[in-house]
């Protein structure tokens, strides 16, 4: 990751970021990558346990491996131990961000799973799946915009912007492999044209 | 589905759905299996998963999956991570759904944090840190545009449009403009939609 934040975490700050994260889970209607909105204004405004470029570079790490996307969560738990000044440390973060993304969901999911399967005609659970649909979608597009501002700085980032605006017509109107898209991404951004 | 095949009575609570007519043969089978299926899935696992499980493994049937699918999207966490919870758990119980898991996370995760490392080494090189600053760029777009492909699926929701595109717009003020705290965003906006859809669903 890119150089970032020399910080101090307290049993009582791992403690406070495994709670965020067990909460985080409840609230990842939609995938934890609707979530990402939430981290990074913990992670990153409230707290300044990481920087906006690292948490920007591993989003996109997380993306452009293999794995389900919620792995980014993985990474940001690695990086703010990182930040905190050992690689112990780093592995702590892993085990407190993803334990914490993970528990609360998959207990939920298999408690629920056999229930909404047989009451699945009753009106509150088609009401509770298709009405939260609008936010769901609203929620996934804020994640877009928010991670499209990587440093916050409209004026001289606005070719990022362009990337980002022409990545999200070209997969919105065709079927073409992501990992062109990213590869081209890539290019460009090695290249310096962004 | 050919007759030959042998049929496996997973699904006693649906008769109507024709049963898959295979299914992982032990847990390490089923970690296997998702650790494969996860390390295919470069941005994005649900098209992979649909492949492996449904078409070339057949642990699955489309019908199933489709089910399956909207329950593990409705509830918190990640759809794939719950899909394979599911799967799981209806092979082998709770010891299946943990087997599932960590085929899910376990190698996959190793794999991110390597490349991380990796990366770390030529984080200086401005080549390198530009490329990750253009797929970032990238990444942003693709959730975007995920987004707007789902809002597609409000055509046909119980509401009228003009509701479920305010309440999405909604949304979108309040958690990229405004940057306010997801919690009571869901609660407020959320509970919206859940209580209109209800009113206007048949009982």
């Amino acid at each position: 990751m890119s150089a970032g934040a020399h910080i101090v975490l307290t049993w009582h700050d791992w403690i406070d970021l495994f709670a965020h994260y067990l909460v985080l889970s409840l609230m990842s209607v939609g995938g934890a990558i609707s979530t990402t909105g939430e981290m990074h204004r913990y992670l990153v405004e409230q707290h300044g346990w990481m920087t906006q470029q690292q948490f920007a570079d591993a989003i996109a790490i997380a993306q452009a491996a293999p794995g389900p996307n919620v792995l980014f969560v993985a990474l940001l738990g690695w990086t703010v131990g990182l930040n905190a000044g050992s690689h112990v440390a780093a592995v702590l973060g892993v085990l407190v961000t993803m334990t914490g993304i993970m528990l609360p969901s998959s207990v939920l999911m298999l408690l629920a799973t056999d229930w909404g399967h047989r009451n699945r005609e009753l009106r509150a659970v088609r009401a509770f799946k298709q009405g939260m649909a609008p936010l769901v979608i609203g929620m996934l597009i804020s994640t877009g915009i928010v991670l499209a501002g990587a440093n916050g700085d409209a004026a001289r980032e606005w070719p990022l912007y362009v990337v980002s605006t022409l990545a999200a017509l070209i997969l919105w109107r065709t079927r073409i492999h992501l990992l062109w898209l990213l590869a081209a991404g890539a290019a460009a951004g090695a290249l310096g044209l962004v | 589905m050919p007759p030959d095949l042998p049929r496996s009575a997973h699904h006693p609570d649906r008769p109507d759905l024709p049963a898959s007519p295979a299914r992982p043969r032990s847990r390490t089978h089923l970690f296997v299996a998702f650790t494969l299926l996860a390390l295919q899935g470069f941005g994005g696992v649900l098209p992979v998963v649909q492949r492996e499980m449904v078409e070339r493994r057949r642990w699955m049937t489309q019908e199933e999956f489709v089910e399956e699918w909207a329950v593990a999207q409705t509830m918190p966490g990640p759809n794939v991570v719950n899909l394979s919870l599911v799967i799981g758990n209806r092979c082998f119980g709770l010891s299946g759904a943990l087997a599932a898991l960590a085929g899910m996370l376990l190698i996959p995760s190793l794999v991110v944090l390597a490349l991380a490392t990796v990366y770390a080494l030529f984080a200086s090189d401005p080549r390198v840190a530009g490329a990750l600053r253009g797929m970032a760029a990238v990444t942003a777009g693709m959730i975007v545009a995920t987004g707007v492909k789902l809002a597609a699926t409000l055509r046909r929701h119980p509401l009228a449009l003009a509701v479920t595109a305010t309440l999405a717009l909604l949304a979108i003020v309040a958690l990229a403009v405004l940057r306010l705290p997801m919690l009571p965003v869901l609660l407020v906006l959320g509970g919206t939609g859940c209580v209109l859809t209800y009113r206007k669903l048949e009982p």
